[in-house]
C-alpha cells in the first residue's frame, strides 16, 4: 500500500499540521526557505564554535554541510532541532526560523520541534531494549496510541522508506541491535521517518559504515529528497557531491561559502573552499 | 629474535602470577566452605521442619526459629519497599536531572561516606528518630526504616553506576524523536539500567538480612512467641535470634544457633536466587 516515496497518510500525519506554538497562522515571509539561519553563533562553555552563520535551507532539497573536523558542522545542525542546548554549558545566539517561525521563541516547545525536525546520528543508536518493530514505533508511541493494524502500516511504511523492509520483514520482533551497522543506521532513519518529520537532519550518517552500506544510505537520501528537507553533515566531499543539491562549506565555525553543489565543486568562489575541495588541507 | 632464557623467565612469571590469582580465589573459598561445613555439622541434629515452625522456648530441644524467620522476611520486604524507590529516585535525580556542580559532588562524597558508617550508628539514629521522635515504637516499621537508611547509600551508588552505563547516544536518539525528559528516562534509560539497579538492590538487601546490630539498638525483641501482625507490631529477626542463642550458656542452644545460621544462609541464598532469576528474565527482553 505504501510506495515509500511521498509521505503516506498514516496516523502520524496529524502531527504534520500542528504548529509549534499555537493555533495562529504563521507568517511565511521566507517562503523560499524551510529553515532560515540568521546570525547564529554557538558556544560550549567559553569556546565559540559557530560565528555568525547566515544560511537559507530550501525545502525538499538535500543540503550538505562540509568542512574539516571540528569546524562546527555538527553543532550547526544540532542547533536546527535544539539538540545543542541539551549539552551542559552549551549556549547560542541568533535565530533559526522554521517556516518563518523562530524555533527558539519562548512559546516553542523543543519536544514538539524535534517531532518536526528529525535527526539521524553519526553512530547508529537503535534503542537496545527494543525490537526492530518497537524501534520504528518508538517515536509515535510517545504521543499516540495506535491500533495494531495502524502500527503494522507505520512499521512497513517507514521501513520501506528506509529501504530496510525487504531485509527485516520476516524478523520484526528481533532486536534492533542485532542488525548490521548499515542496517541499524537505516533502522534509525526509519525510526526518524515514522514520526513524519518535515526536515531530516543527518549528522555524518555514514561515518561508521563500510562503502556498501554507505552507498545504500546515499541511495536512500536520493529517494527521500522529494518528500523531505534534508540537511546532511559529512566530512566526505564525494558524498556531498553525490547526494546534495546545495553545499555549505564551514571552516573554523565560519560559513565560508554556500551554493549549488555542482557550482561549488567545479568553480568555488573562495580560495579556502578551493583548497579544501582539492585536498590541500582537511 | 627469541632468547630462550628471557622467554623462559617470562613464562615462569606468567605461571607464577596465574597461580597467585588462583590462590586468591581458592583460599577464601576454602575457608568459607570449611565454615559452612562446620556449621552444617553442628546444626544437623536440629535441622527439621519442626525447627522452622516452632516458637522459641526455654528448652533448647523444642525451640524453633519461626518468629525470627517470618520477622526477617517481613523486615526485608518492608526495607526493600522503602529503600528501593527512594534510592532509585535519588540516583535518577543525581544522574538525570540534577545539575553537575559542587553541590552534586558534595552529595556524592557524603553518600560514599554514609555507605561506610558502622551499622550500629544507623541503629542509634533509628532509635532516636523513628522509635522515639516519630513515635513508631519498637516496631517492625521502625526496624525497616532503620535498615532502609542503612542500605540507601549502597542502593543509590549502585543505581547511579547502572544509569551511567546507559550510552548518551541512546538518550540523544530519544530526544531527537521528540521525547520529553521523563519519556527518555522512563522508556529508554530505566529499562537499560534496570538489571544493574536490581543487582545493587540484591547486594544491599542481602546485607540487610544479616544485620543484627541496628536491630538490637532499635529494639527487636529476643524472645517472642507470636508472629508480627502488622507494621506496628514488635518483632524479632534471624540474626537477633541467633545472637540470643549464642549468648546462652547451655551447650544445647549452640546447636540451635548453628541451625539458625543455616536457616539464615538458606534464606539469603533463596532471596538472592529469586532476584537473580528475575533479573535474568528481564534481561532476556533486552538485546545486546
Amino acid at each position: 500500500m505504501l510506495n515509500g516515496s511521498v509521505s503516506p497518510a498514516l496516523p502520524g500525519a496529524a502531527l504534520r499540521g500542528a504548529t509549534l506554538a499555537d493555533e495562529a497562522a504563521l507568517p511565511r515571509e521566507t517562503a523560499e526557505s524551510k529553515l532560515s539561519v540568521q546570525g547564529l553563533s554557538a558556544w560550549f562553555g567559553d569556546q565559540r564554535v559557530l560565528h555568525d552563520i547566515d544560511l537559507e535551507i530550501r525545502p525538499r532539497q538535500v543540503t550538505a554541510i562540509i568542512g574539516p573536523s571540528g569546524c562546527g558542522k555538527s553543532t550547526l545542525i544540532r542547533c536546527l532541532n535544539r539538540m545543542h542546548e541539551l549539552v551542559p554549558g552549551a549556549r547560542r545566539e541568533g535565530q533559526v526560523l522554521l517556516d518563518g517561525e523562530d524555533i527558539h521563541a519562548r512559546s516553542v516547545d523543543p519536544v514538539l520541534l524535534r517531532r518536526r525536525v528529525g535527526m539521524v546520528f553519526q553512530k547508529p543508536n537503535p534503542f537496545p531494549t527494543m525490537s526492530i518493530r518497537d524501534n520504528v514505533l518508538a517515536g509515535l508511541r510517545l504521543t499516540h496510541r495506535l491500533r495494531r493494524q495502524d502500527q503494522d502500516a507505520v512499521v512497513e511504511g517507514a521501513l520501506r522508506q528506509a529501504a530496510l523492509w525487504d531485509e527485516v520483514s520476516d524478523r520484526l520482533g528481533e532486536p534492533g541491535i542485532g542488525l548490521s551497522g548499515g542496517q541499524q543506521q537505516r533502522l534509525c532513519i526509519a525510526r526518524a521517518l515514522a514520526v513524519e518529520p518535515e526536515v531530516l537532519l543527518m549528522d555524518e550518517p555514514c561515518s561508521a559504515l563500510d562503502p556498501i552500506a554507505t552507498a545504500r544510505i546515499e541511495d536512500l537520501v536520493h529517494s527521500l529528497r522529494d518528500a523531505y528537507t534534508i540537511v546532511i553533515v559529512t566530512h566526505n566531499m564525494q558524498q556531498a557531491a553525490r547526494v546534495s543539491q546545495r553545499t555549505v562549506f564551514l571552516l573554523m565555525g565560519e560559513l565560508v561559502e554556500e551554493g549549488e553543489t555542482s557550482r561549488l565543486f567545479t568553480s568555488p568562489g573562495d580560495r579556502r573552499t578551493e583548497d579544501y575541495i582539492t585536498g590541500k588541507f582537511g | 629474535m627469541m632468547h630462550g632464557h628471557e622467554s623462559r623467565r617470562r613464562a615462569l612469571l606468567e605461571r607464577g602470577f596465574h597461580a597467585l590469582c588462583l590462590g586468591a580465589v581458592l583460599l577464601p573459598l576454602g575457608l568459607l566452605a570449611l565454615l559452612v561445613g562446620d556449621v552444617l555439622v553442628d546444626a544437623a541434629p536440629r535441622l527439621s521442619w519442626d525447627f522452622l515452625t516452632s516458637y522459641p522456648s526455654r528448652r533448647a530441644a523444642q525451640a524453633g526459629i519461626l518468629p525470627g524467620l517470618v520477622g526477617s522476611l517481613y523486615l526485608i520486604g518492608l526495607t526493600a519497599a522503602i529503600a528501593l524507590p527512594l534510592g532509585v529516585g535519588a540516583a535518577l535525580y543525581l544522574e538525570e536531572y540534577g545539575k553537575r556542580g559542587w553541590l552534586a559532588r558534595l552529595i556524592e562524597v557524603n553518600i560514599a561516606n554514609l555507605a561506610g558508617v558502622p551499622s550500629i550508628i544507623y541503629g542509634l539514629l533509628g532509635l532516636e528518630l523513628f522509635v522515639r521522635a516519630l513515635g513508631m515504637g519498637r516496631s517492625l516499621l521502625a526496624g525497616a526504616c532503620t535498615m532502609a537508611l542503612l542500605i540507601l547509600p549502597i542502593v543509590i551508588m549502585a543505581s547511579r553506576e547502572a544509569l551511567r552505563t546507559v550510552p548518551n547516544t541512546v538518550r540523544e536518539g530519544a530526544y531527537a524523536l521528540g521525547a520529553t525528559h521523563w519519556q527518555v528516562v522512563r522508556q529508554v534509560v530505566l529499562p537499560l539500567a534496570f538489571p544493574g539497579i536490581l543487582t545493587g538492590a540484591i547486594l544491599s538487601v542481602s546485607r540487610a538480612i544479616g544485620e543484627a546490630a541496628p536491630l538490637i539498638v532499635v529494639g527487636a525483641l529476643t524472645y517472642i512467641a507470636f508472629l508480627p501482625r502488622g507494621i506496628d507490631s514488635p518483632f524479632t529477626a534471624l540474626p537477633i535470634q541467633i545472637f540470643n542463642w549464642v549468648s546462652r550458656p547451655q551447650e544445647a542452644f549452640m546447636v540451635n544457633a548453628a541451625a539458625g545460621i543455616v536457616v539464615l544462609l538458606a534464606t539469603l541464598l533463596l532471596l538472592n536466587g529469586l532476584a537473580i532469576y528475575l533479573r535474568n528474565r528481564l534481561q532476556r527482553r533486552r538485546y545486546w
